[in-house]
């Protein structure tokens, strides 16, 4: 428990050293968090009266984030990602090992205090899994002997500063390039053409190239700029690039922001100058924190080469600069109100729309959110003119897109293709051949069966945020529908009675058919529960959380058939299976103290 | 001035600039069903029982904008059971025991259940593990009943100004909690007299040593359905705001 002077004095360190801003409060809980490995009830009450704000706020947002704990973790905390590529590389055996060599219980701290594991949501680093995170930094390619290691290191006491690199390595594993990753960018050019161009004319190339949000709702680039730019009354206006990158098998920002950080914080700068904004914030999640140093530093580059800061390329006109915040663990924050209120010092809970953030956004004031690659493409079509990029695509969907390819092919990774490509070239070029079907979008977009694959990519087709998933024949459609159901059930906000009840109803109803004690009516329950989700909940989360299931269902009807058993009604629980507590209470285990269950 | 119009149900009803879906139906007398909405305070949207079609759309009408022109469903079968299966996920993702319960037939999450013919909870109860704060002199909170409105969290923060209430947690562990260092009432300033005691539409928070002052059978609800209860009430809330405006 903190409570010496010393410890006293670190904490006024940390909230100094944020400059007691209560909007910093998550920044201020993670380094609360990595010094003490969890936030003391003592520590709430002193950041409440140190930054004055509720202590009932600091207490909210602690419990709201999965990095947060107010029980102490290990003083190695290990987190292994829990998504379904991670499993299909056999992360689930290997977090067994990891636990039963360090004899620990998942979610549950050793009792010596040296050690804690549990899972997590997606890492991104689905296509160099399986992967997890040591005291917040990525681990990727878990293998038994890595395991091995880690544990000596763990039992030894060696700080995960001195663990090998090798264990942190972190791969680009880009296979094709095209528009985006091919072209390359000289720091400071693509702002050089625009102040050459105009600022008004360089929103009409972003206009011309018909560029549409990367993030996944496809919203136009130019038109969000423009809204914002024109919006009245406001004392500042604010650039906000969305890193959160939660969704499960998506990876392309990690890469754009570990090799292309120049373009995409380029691109910001060219759209604070469009919208007249002076600062930037880039919301990295916390899943990347081995990239905020790398990034900082490149930050500190271009301030020393009047790309940020004031007098920007010698404009004294022109002022910009842009800081860093990191999340702490919450898919939620992905959506852009969640996620301004998470950068605001609050639960990453989804504001009501109208209004939107382009007129009332970060500190209520005009702000533009866009995600990483949408800047990325932004920069590169100030640079080089709206008809470039227009060239490529289709006629709705112009341009191309960056895909995080991974699962069961020979070369997942990183490709970046012209809109309108099938979903058999895109599987032909990466080893994907012998695919039964395709997660596009991540658990949030749909699943494809292989009579589909000549689809194609585009919003008109098949949009996705960049996740593409390949499973073959030896993959349980369930399995990976369960996998994807669990994540929403954990990722909910909670604000909304449909989806924060609905996601674990779900859970609980697919949990029950794959367990064999489905019934006929469970499926149309299944389905009921379903569309009532996607049709009343608050937000995009709650909207596609039961995708996944409806999806499969109209497709693999069959699959789901097979588990069931043959009456129509059975009950939600298992009658002996619920005796199991009364059994070793009474230390009985005899034929007596079983109850057979009609079927 | 031309007067601002929408049509709820076929029924063209009139609305001022800056009104929302159901404020407007409010003052015109139309009933849509909601929990986390109250008249008095911020619109809030989290219930989602106001649930509506608007063209063709769900939208929330507490939060949603009246504009010229929109046609709303909102008495129909398919709205009302959609509103029906979510009373029933309020009821079983906490615990309502009503026989026992003080408030039972004050009570608005009843009162909903009963005027859209909820006749059970449908779902497997998920019996969660709630604490009980009955520390303060006269006020109780029972976190069994509470279904994550928040308006005793705008009550308090925007009438009171005291910020005695939050919510905490994600997902299904959203919980409401208590802003004091102990995380009881007791060591907060609430009194009974402050808004923040009286806007709790179902029993989560009582006054103490009121209990069944009021007998069942004479309660609000035991006698008129909901619908009507609210518009009596509200209207002239919504009213005087309109005239304010
Ligand atoms: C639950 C949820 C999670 C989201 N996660 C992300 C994300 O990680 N990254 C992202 O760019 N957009 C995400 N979005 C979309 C954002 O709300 C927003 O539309 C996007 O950042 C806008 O940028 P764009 O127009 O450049 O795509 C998410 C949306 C929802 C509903
Ligand atoms: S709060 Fe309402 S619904 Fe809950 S137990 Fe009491 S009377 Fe029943
Ligand atoms: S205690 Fe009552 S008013 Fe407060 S959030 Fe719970 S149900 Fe709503
Ligand atoms: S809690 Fe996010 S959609 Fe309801
Ligand atoms: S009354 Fe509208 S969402 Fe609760």
């Amino acid at each position: 428990m903190p409570s010496t002077p010393s410890d006293m004095k670190t904490i006024a360190d940390i909230v100094a050293r944020h400059d007691a801003d209560p909007t910093r409060l998550v920044q201020i809980l993670r380094d609360v968090q990595s010094t003490f490995r969890h936030i003391p009830a003592a520590v709430m009450d002193r950041l409440a009266a140190q930054l004055s704000i509720d202590r009932a706020q600091v207490q909210a947002v602690t419990e709201f984030y999965t990095f947060f704990s107010t029980e102490p973790r290990g003083r190695f905390d290990i987190l292994i990602s829990d998504s379904i590529t991670d499993h299909m590389l056999g992360s689930r055996e290997i977090a067994a090992y990891l636990c039963e060599c360090l004899g620990v219980t998942p979610g549950q701290t050793r009792a010596d205090g040296q050690v804690s594991v549990d899972f997590t949501s997606c890492t991104g680093m689905c296509e160099q899994g399986p992967a997890g995170l040591v005291n917040g930094y990525a681990l990727t390619k878990l293998t038994r002997d890595r395991v091995e290691r880690i544990v000596e290191l763990v039992n030894d006491d060696t700080p995960v500063s001195q663990w090998p690199r090798e264990f942190f390595a972190v791969k680009d594993n880009i296979h094709r390039a095209d528009l985006v990753l091919g072209t390359k960018l000289q720091p400071g050019s693509a702002l050089r053409w625009m102040f050459q161009r105009g600022l008004d004319s360089t929103l009409d190339e972003i206009a011309k190239s018909g560029l549409r949000g990367r993030g996944g709702a496809g919203f136009g680039t130019a038109m969000k700029w423009k809204f914002c730019r024109e919006a009245t009354g406001s004392a500042e206006r604010f650039v906000v690039c969305n890193a959160d990158e939660g969704e499960p098998g998506t990876f392309k920002d990690r890469v754009l922001l570990q090799s292309y950080a120049h373009q995409v914080f380029e691109g910001m700068t060219v759209c604070g100058a469009v919208i007249g904004a002076r600062r930037g914030y880039l919301y990295l999640r916390g899943e990347y924190l081995y990239l905020h140093e790398p990034l900082n530093a490149v930050l500190a580059e271009r301030r020393r080469a009047g790309l940020l800061g004031s007098n920007i390329i010698g404009r004294p006109d022109f002022e910009f600069d842009i800081e860093i915040r990191i999340g702490a663990g919450a898919y939620i924050c992905g959506e852009e109100s969640a996620l301004i209120e998470s950068m605001e010092g609050k639960r990453g809970v989804p504001r009501n729309r109208p209004p939107y953030p382009v007129t009332n956004g970060y500190l209520d004031q005009p702000t533009v959110v866009n995600n990483v690659e949408t800047f990325a493409a932004a920069a590169l079509i100030a640079l080089k003119g709206g008809a470039w990029f227009s060239a490529a695509g289709t006629e709705k969907s112009k341009g191309t897109k960056i895909l995080s390819i991974a699962g069961d092919c020979a070369r997942p990774g990183i490709y970046e293709y012209p809109f309108g490509t099938t979903m058999a070239q895109i599987l032909a070029d990466c080893g994907g051949t012998g695919a039964m079907g395709l997660q596009i979008g991540g658990p949030s977009g749909i699943f494809i069966g292989a009579q589909e694959f000549e689809r194609v990519l585009g919003f008109e087709d098949l949009p996705t945020g960049g996740s593409f998933m390949i499973f073959d024949q030896r993959r349980d459609v369930l399995e990976i529908v369960r996998n994807f159901t669990h994540f929403f059930a954990h990722e909910s906000c909670g604000f909304c009675t449909p989806c924060r009840v609905g996601t674990s109803l779900l859970k609980n109803q697919l949990d029950k058919i794959c367990a064999g004690h489905g019934g006929k009516a469970d499926l149309a329950e299944l389905k009921h529960i379903s569309k009532l989700v996607r049709a009343t909940s608050h937000c995009g989360l709650g909207q596609t959380a039961a995708n996944p299931i409806l999806s499969t269902l109209e497709r693999f009807p069959e699959q789901y058939e097979q588990r069931l058993k043959a009456i129509s009604f059975e009950p939600g629980f298992d009658l002996d299976g619920a005796l199991e507590v009364a059994r070793r209470m009474s230390g009985r285990d005899d034929a007596h103290a079983h109850l057979a269950q009609e079927a | 001035m031309t007067e601002h119009m929408l049509t709820i149900d076929g029924q063209r009803i009139p609305f001022t600039e800056g009104q929302t879906i159901i404020e407007a139906a409010t003052a015109a007398g139309v009933y849509i069903p909601h929990l986390c909405h109250n008249p008095e305070f911020k619109p809030h949207g989290s219930c989602k029982l106001c649930t509506v079609k608007v063209n063709g759309r769900n939208c929330s009408a507490c939060t949603f904008p009246a504009a010229d022109g929109q046609e709303v469903l909102n008495n129909t079968q398919e709205l009302n059971e959609t509103r029906r299966t979510i009373t029933q996920m309020l009821f079983i993702e906490g615990n309502h025991f009503c026989p026992s319960c003080e408030k039972s037939g004050n009570c608005q999450l009843q009162a909903v259940g009963y005027y859209l013919n909820m006749l059970d909870a449908h779902f497997p109860f998920f019996y969660p593990s709630r604490e009980v704060d009955a520390s303060h002199q006269e006020v109780m909170l029972d976190r069994d009943r509470c279904i994550l409105c928040e308006l005793c969290v705008r009550a308090s923060r925007d009438v009171d100004g005291k910020n005695v209430f939050a919510l905490s947690g994600r997902g299904i562990n959203s919980h409401l909690i208590v802003n004091s260092t102990t995380g009881k009432l007791k060591d907060t300033d609430i009194s009974v007299d402050d808004k923040a005691v009286h806007v709790c539409p179902v029993g989560a928070i009582l006054i103490k040593r009121k209990g069944f002052e009021v007998p069942i059978g004479e309660r609000i609800y035991d006698g008129q359905d909901i619908g009507q209860v609210s518009l009596e009430h509200e209207m002239p809330i919504v009213e005087e705001a309109e005239h304010g405006r």
